[in-house]
C-alpha cells in the first residue's frame, strides 16, 4: 500500500506540492512496492475494490468537499481523515503518532519535501523504525534517487525496511490527474498523548503567511540579485511585478546584505518556486539559488554576462544591464496598454 | 543556559560539482569548506541566548581532522569550547549513527556534570539534506523537538531547568512554540543575521579549547550506493538581444505567455 500524507491550506484545499507527491506516488507505486523486502508481496490492508496501485491519502483537520473531490481526481482511493480536538494547533509528534496508527506494516508512506512533509516522515520513521529518504525525485527498479548537494548531484539509495519513509522533493513531478475515483472516507478520531502534545504550538500568526505563500503561488515570479546594486535598486523590477500580478523572489546575497526580507528569498533555504515564468534579473545562478526555480516552466534572464549559469539555463535571454532592461520593458507594456 | 550547536564542515560549492573517483562523493578538491546556512544561524541565535541567561555556547562537529577549522570559525563569533569527533569517513556514517554519536556526547558530559540546556542543530545539511538528524537526536535522548526554528527567547517554562520560547515559519504564518528544556531545535536560516568575526573575536578562536574524541564505527550506516550527477543540459537558450532595445521582444514573450495583468 502507498499512503501519502495530504497537505491542506486554510482554505481546505489540496496544497501543489502535495498534488505532485500523489501524482508521484501513483505513478511509481508499482516500483515502490516492487522495492519492498520480497517485492511487497506481505503488502497488507489492501482495500477490496479499489483500483491496484492508487494510493491512499491521509489528512489531518478540516477536510474540505474540495479536497476530496480534487483527490478523487488525481486517482486516491481512500483518504483516512483524522481528527482530535486538540490536534487543530500542531504538533509534530502527534500527528506523527496519528498517521503511524494508520500505516501499513509493509508499503510505501511519504509527503511532499516541505519542512512539514520533512519533519512529519522523520518523526514517523523514528517511531516505526525505518529509514527515511527526503526530496526524492525519481524510483526505479534498482532503487530511489534523491537530491542531494542542493539538487546539483543525486543519491541512489534503497531503504531496506517493510516500511519505505520517504519525502518527494518539490516539483520531481507535475500534478496529474487520471480516472476519477470517488474515494472512500475513513474518519479516526485519535488519542493523542500528553507527552505527544508537549511541542504543540502556542500559537499561529495566519497574517504572516502572505509573506510567502505569494511567491510560491504567483504565476509570475521576478527575480533580483546582486546585479540590482543596493537597497535602493527595485524601483524597476518591483514595477514589473506589479505589470504581471506577480511576485518579487531574490537571491540569498540580496537578503544576507539585508537589502529585502527573507521570505523573499527563493533557493535551497529560502522557497522553491513553480511559476509560469521566471525573470532573474541579475541573478548568476548560484546552485542554491537554481535548486529553488527548478519548477519554473519559462525562464527568462536579464543579466550582463552572456556566460553566466542563469542565461545558459534559459528559455529567453537579455544581455544588458538589468536596470535599463527591466525600465524599458516596463515602459513598453505601459505603451502597449496605451 | 548552556547550549551544544551541532555543526558540519561541508564543501562551499556554487556551480556543477563533479564525483570523486569511486563516485560515492563528490571531488572536493580545490572547493573551500564552509558550514551550512541554517547552522550559522543556529550559532547565532546559540550565542545571542548564553549571552541573555549567562550560559556557554560548545560547537560540535563530526567530520574529519580539518573540521576544527569550523569549529573555530565558530569560536570566532562568540562559541567558548568545541568538540570534534574525529573520522576520516564522515560519508560512512548515516542519519542514525550521526544523532547517536551526539546523543552520547550529550549524554557523557551529562555525567561529568556539564548538562547542555538546548541543542541547536540547521534543520538539514546543505549536502546531505536529510532533514532528520535533529529529530533522530531528540528521540535517542528522549528531549522534545521543534524545526524550521528562526528566533528563540528564553521564558521560565515550567520544568526546573526553564523553556523556551521558539518562533518559527509554518505554512500558514509564524508559528510560536513554548518548551520545556532539556529540547533539542532545529533552525532555519532568516530569523537572525549571523555576526562576522572581529579580529580578537580569530585571536580567541585560535586559544578556544578543542576536545578531540576518536569517532566509533558507524551502527546502521549510511544507506548511499553512489552519487550520480544530472544529465548535462545543455543551453537552448534564444537571445533576444543587447539592452533596452530588446524590450518590445521581451514583452511579446510575456504576452504569448498570457502573464500580463
Amino acid at each position: 500500500m502507498t499512503l501519502v500524507f495530504v497537505e491542506t491550506d486554510e482554505t481546505g484545499a489540496v496544497q501543489l506540492t502535495s498534488a505532485e507527491a500523489v501524482t508521484f506516488a501513483r505513478i511509481h507505486a508499482a516500483t515502490l512496492t516492487s522495492l519492498l523486502p520480497d517485492g511487497g508481496a506481505a503488502t497488507s490492508r489492501e482495500v477490496s475494490g479499489t483500483p491496484s496501485g492508487s494510493p491512499e491519502g491521509v489528512v489531518v483537520g478540516p477536510l474540505s468537499d474540495a479536497a476530496v473531490d480534487e483527490l478523487g481526481r488525481l486517482g486516491v482511493s481512500v483518504i483516512h481523515h483524522l481528527q482530535h480536538p486538540d490536534l487543530e494547533e500542531y504538533s509534530a509528534a502527534a500527528w506523527a503518532q496519528a498517521i503511524v496508527d494508520i500505516a501499513p506494516e509493509s508499503g510505501t508512506l511519504l509527503a511532499s519535501g516541505t519542512p512539514r512533509g520533512m519533519e512529519l516522515m522523520a518523526h514517523v520513521a523514528v517511531r516505526t523504525g525505518e529509514r527515511m529518504a527526503a526530496n526524492v525525485i525519481a524510483v526505479d527498479e534498482e532503487g530511489l534517487l534523491r537530491q542531494v548537494y542542493g539538487g546539483t548531484a543525486f543519491e541512489r539509495l534503497r531503504l531496506d525496511g517493510d516500511l519505505q519513509v520517504l519525502t518527494v522533493a518539490g516539483h520531481a513531478c507535475s500534478p496529474e490527474e487520471t480516472a476519477p475515483t470517488t474515494p472512500q472516507i475513513y474518519d479516526y478520531e485519535l488519542e493523542v498523548t500528553e507527552e505527544d502534545l508537549r511541542t504543540r504550538a502556542t500559537r499561529t500568526e495566519a497574517e504572516a503567511a502572505d509573506d510567502t505563500s505569494g511567491l510560491t503561488q504567483a504565476r509570475a515570479v521576478v527575480g533580483a540579485g546582486r546585479g540590482v546594486g543596493s537597497e535602493n535598486g527595485f524601483v524597476e523590477v518591483l514595477e514589473l511585478v506589479d505589470h504581471l500580478d506577480g511576485a518579487l523572489g531574490v537571491s540569498r546575497v540580496v537578503t544576507g546584505l539585508g537589502w529585502r526580507p527573507h521570505a523573499e528569498q527563493v533557493g535551497q533555504t529560502g522557497s522553491r518556486i513553480s511559476p509560469d515564468v521566471y525573470i532573474a534579473c541579475g541573478i548568476s545562478g548560484a546552485i542554491q539559488h537554481m535548486a529553488g526555480i527548478e519548477g519554473a516552466k519559462t525562464l527568462i534572464a536579464i543579466n550582463t554576462d552572456e556566460e553566466a549559469t542563469m542565461v545558459q539555463r534559459a528559455d529567453y535571454a537579455i544581455i544588458g544591464d538589468l536596470h535599463e532592461v527591466v525600465g524599458a520593458v516596463n515602459e513598453e507594456i505601459r505603451n502597449r496598454r496605451g | 543556559m548552556n547550549i551544544l550547536v551541532c555543526i558540519k564542515r561541508i564543501p562551499d560549492i556554487a556551480g556543477q560539482v563533479t564525483l570523486d573517483g569511486a563516485e560515492t562523493g563528490i571531488d572536493e578538491s580545490g572547493l573551500g569548506h564552509t558550514m551550512s546556512s541554517h547552522e550559522e544561524c543556529a550559532v547565532e541565535l546559540a550565542i545571542q541566548t548564553a549571552a541573555a541567561t549567562g550560559g556557554k555556547v560548545t560547537v560540535l562537529t563530526l567530520g574529519p581532522a580539518e573540521a576544527v577549522e569550523q569549529l573555530r570559525a565558530a569560536a570566532a563569533v562568540g562559541a567558548n569550547d568545541g568538540i570534534l569527533i574525529e573520522t576520516a569517513d564522515p560519508d560512512a556514517f548515516g542519519p542514525e549513527d550521526i544523532a547517536q554519536v551526539i546523543a552520547d556526547v550529550v549524554r557523557d558530559r551529562a555525567e561529568q556534570g556539564q548538562e547542555f540546556d538546548l541543542v541547536l542543530l540547521g534543520n538539514d545539511a546543505a549536502d546531505t539534506g536529510d532533514f532528520q538528524v535533529p529529530i533522530r537526536l531528540a528521540y535517542e535522548l528522549e528531549y522534545p523537538v521543534l524545526t524550521s526554528i528562526q528566533t528563540l527567547s528564553p521564558t521560565d517554562g515550567s520544568a526546573a531547568s526553564g523553556g523556551i520560547e521558539a518562533r518559527g515559519i509554518g505554512p500558514a504564518g509564524a508559528e510560536l512554540f513554548s518548551v520545556d528544556l532539556p529540547a533539542v531545535i532545529a533552525v532555519q536560516e532568516g530569523g537572525v543575521d549571523p555576526r562576522y568575526p572581529s579580529i580578537t573575536g580569530r585571536m580567541k578562536a585560535k586559544k578556544a579549547p578543542i576536545a578531540e574524541y576518536d569517532a566509533p564505527d558507524p551502527g546502521a550506516g549510511n544507506p548511499r550506493m553512489r552519487l550520480e550527477l544530472p544529465p548535462e543540459k545543455t543551453s537552448a537558450v534564444t537571445i533576444l538581444g543587447e539592452g533596452p532595445d530588446a524590450a518590445p521582444a521581451l514583452v511579446d514573450v510575456l504576452e504569448e505567455i498570457g502573464v500580463l495583468r
